[in-house]
């Protein structure tokens, strides 16, 4: 496939064959020869073929071979003559990252960190078929599926300026809950409030480097300061809507009336009546992963209380921004000049809207969207804010983490013979884990550098890099 | 287990299986499924019940089969074991299922798997022997 480098964050893929148009993947002179030889770009290439598209066809420096529409994909699409795909939103409909930060610093928690990462291990739901503590009536989990995080503020799980901290508020108001399957409702009854596993964590981290003193006063971070990064999604609800629709617009394909490059690309026109329940119900699982990261929020800060024997106003554990990285949101850019509403899937990518902008919370209006890009297991993470740059290229769009370079096959057989916990401990790092398989699969060394992957983005200015954190405990299901 | 494959891949897992006819194909693709969650080895099938799947093609039955095994795990903690096919064509299977019931203290869970996917998905027959290939997300 031709790939043409315009500069050095920047690659195209020219139109060609059944492309509508072409691609554009931001990586850096290293990153993009694993690109190449996985099939990554050939899934761009499917995307641009897509029809409805508007702009390119996007990959972040994070991307990777997912099925149909690749890990760190983004697309948007025209409402009149577009489609809207599961498939490029993700099974994990809002898997997502919400950041923490407490009025504590290292001394404040240092002798406590094995006691601290315990009690998170016991008290927080985590790990393959987990339940959570608040079981969930039929009535009281449709007010979830509507209401997002603000049904589970309601209940006192949590504060009112948390809401303002979430992306959309923590709740898509188009959220419709008889669109989902009887399945799907079930399946969320007992998981609200539980972590999920694979690539899931709580992680407590410390404010390593501050690159934009300006940006993160504004959100509230200083050197030194005790953080707390969840990233968790919308569970088995999320992933059996997504699962339900991929299957009813398969049976549908036929009606489109043009060929699907590989079957996982199944879609629907946006304004169909497939394409308005998809998202309709797709809004219902977002507003549950909402809800699920607010609960355990809310868990993670009753741990603290209980470890450190501090009350709420000392720990002051202020939620700073909880972002989705997998969701289709219906937004108004500029294309050609023109201001236009299109749906814009963002699968393994974040949005990073820039200062001024009306849908950025009021507290950073001034700054700029905070973004929150998690390393992997025992890495770095990073905060950046959003640019007016990627508005201009990438429908207000960013990475969303560290990419996989190695199959979980592959990293296992790495892995063997390494005690990777003990690894993570000689850095300092503690580990609590539940998955046999889990620790070997999720090993840094399985996963791109999360540095590289931010540099790209800061370098191609669709986002600016504000913080750096460093994790200090670590929880995985 | 030596009667499926599993491919690398880098986000995901892929599996292969295959068998002398299409009732084996499919029986051997929902073991390998349940394989890849828990040790199959372990189970002692209890609870029966039959299943209708369609499909509007081999490969498209293929998945419905698959994602209705996985969900009986998944959304009602119920491992397929025993499998019988009694009935199948192109486009529809029939099956009687005998499953074992998570048992917390038996049953170690490997992974969480969350779908079966579409992707690469393929059913083929080369000479006398059948293969199918289904990669899920894991």
């Amino acid at each position: 496939m031709e790939l043409i480098k315009i500069d050095s964050h920047r690659w195209e893929i020219p139109k060609t064959g059944d492309m509508n148009t072409f691609g554009r993947v931001y990586s850096n002179e290293r990153m993009i020869h694993a690109v190449k030889q996985e099939e990554a770009l050939r899934q761009v290439a499917n995307v641009a073929s897509l029809p409805g598209i508007v702009g390119p066809s996007l990959g972040m420096p994070d991307i990777h071979w997912g099925y149909g529409f690749p890990i760190g994909g983004v697309a948007a699409f025209d409402m009149d003559s577009g489609i809207i795909s599961p498939g490029g939103v993700g099974y994990d409909i809002n898997c997502g990252v919400r950041l923490s930060a407490a009025a504590l610093a290292l001394p404040d928690i240092e002798n406590k960190l094995e006691d601290l990462a315990d009690s998170l291990f016991r008290n927080i739901p985590c790990g393959v078929g987990s339940t959570g503590t608040l079981k969930l009536s039929s009535k009281d989990q449709k007010k979830v599926l509507r209401e997002g995080s603000k049904w589970v503020v309601a209940q006192g799980f949590g504060e009112d300026a948390d809401i303002s901290h979430t992306e959309d508020n923590g709740c898509m108001p188009n959220a419709e809950p008889s669109e989902l399957s009887g399945r799907a409702l079930e399946r969320g009854k007992n998981q609200l409030g539980t972590l999920g596993s694979g690539n899931h964590f709580i992680e407590v981290g410390i404010v390593d480097t501050i690159f934009n003193q300006a940006a993160a006063d504004g959100y509230g971070l200083f050197e030194g300061q005790i953080t707390l990064m969840i990233h968790s999604g919308s569970r088995g609800l999320g992933h059996q809507v997504c699962d339900d629709f991929l299957a009813i617009m398969n049976r549908g394909s036929k009606k489109l009336g043009f060929h699907l490059p590989d079957r996982q690309l199944a879609c629907a026109m946006i304004k169909s009546e497939e394409g308005e329940r998809y998202f309709n119900a797709m809004a219902c699982a977002a507003n549950y992963a909402w809800a699920n990261r607010q609960l355990l929020l809310h868990r993670a800060r009753e741990v603290f209380y209980h470890v450190f024997s501090i009350g709420p106003r000392d720990l002051d554990m202020k939620l700073v921004y909880d972002v989705c990285h997998n969701i289709a949101k219906k937004e108004e850019h500029v294309v050609d000049g023109k201001k236009r509403l299109v749906c814009v899937h963002r699968k393994g990518a974040t949005r990073s809207f820039p200062a001024g902008h009306p849908l950025v919370s009021k507290d950073y209006r001034s700054i700029g969207q905070p973004i929150l890009i998690p390393g992997d297991m025992g890495t770095e993470s990073y905060v950046l804010r959003g640019t007016p740059k990627a508005m201009e290229e990438t429908f207000g769009s960013t990475c969303h983490g560290a990419g996989r370079v190695l199959s979980r096959k592959a990293a296992k057989k790495s892995s063997k013979g390494r005690a990777i916990y003990r690894e993570l401990a000689d850095k300092g790092i503690l580990v609590r884990w539940t998955g046999r398989t889990t620790l070997a699969e999720e090993m840094p060394d399985a996963y791109k550098d999360i540095s590289e992957v931010v540099e790209v983005v800061h370098g191609a200015g669709i986002s600016e890099k504000v913080a750096k954190l460093k994790p200090l405990v670590v929880v995985k299901g | 287990m030596s009667f499926y494959r599993i491919i690398d891949h880098t986000a995901d897992l892929g599996i292969i299986v295959e068998g002398q006819n299409r009732r084996e194909l499919f029986k051997r693709a929902a073991l390998a499924l349940i394989d890849l969650l828990t040790d199959i080895r372990q189970l002692s099938p209890g609870y029966t019940e039959t299943v209708t799947i369609k499909g509007h093609d081999l490969q498209d039955l293929l998945i419905n089969w698959l994602r209705e095994v996985l969900y009986l795990w998944n959304g009602r903690n119920l491992f397929a074991t025993d499998i019988h096919i009694y009935e199948m064509s192109g486009t529809t299977l029939s099956a009687r299922i005998a499953f074992t019931a998570y048992n917390p203290e038996r049953h170690k869970v490997k992974r969480e798997i969350k779908a079966v996917t579409y992707h690469q998905a393929e059913v083929v027959k080369t000479n006398d022997q059948w293969s199918a290939r289904v990669i899920c997300d894991v």
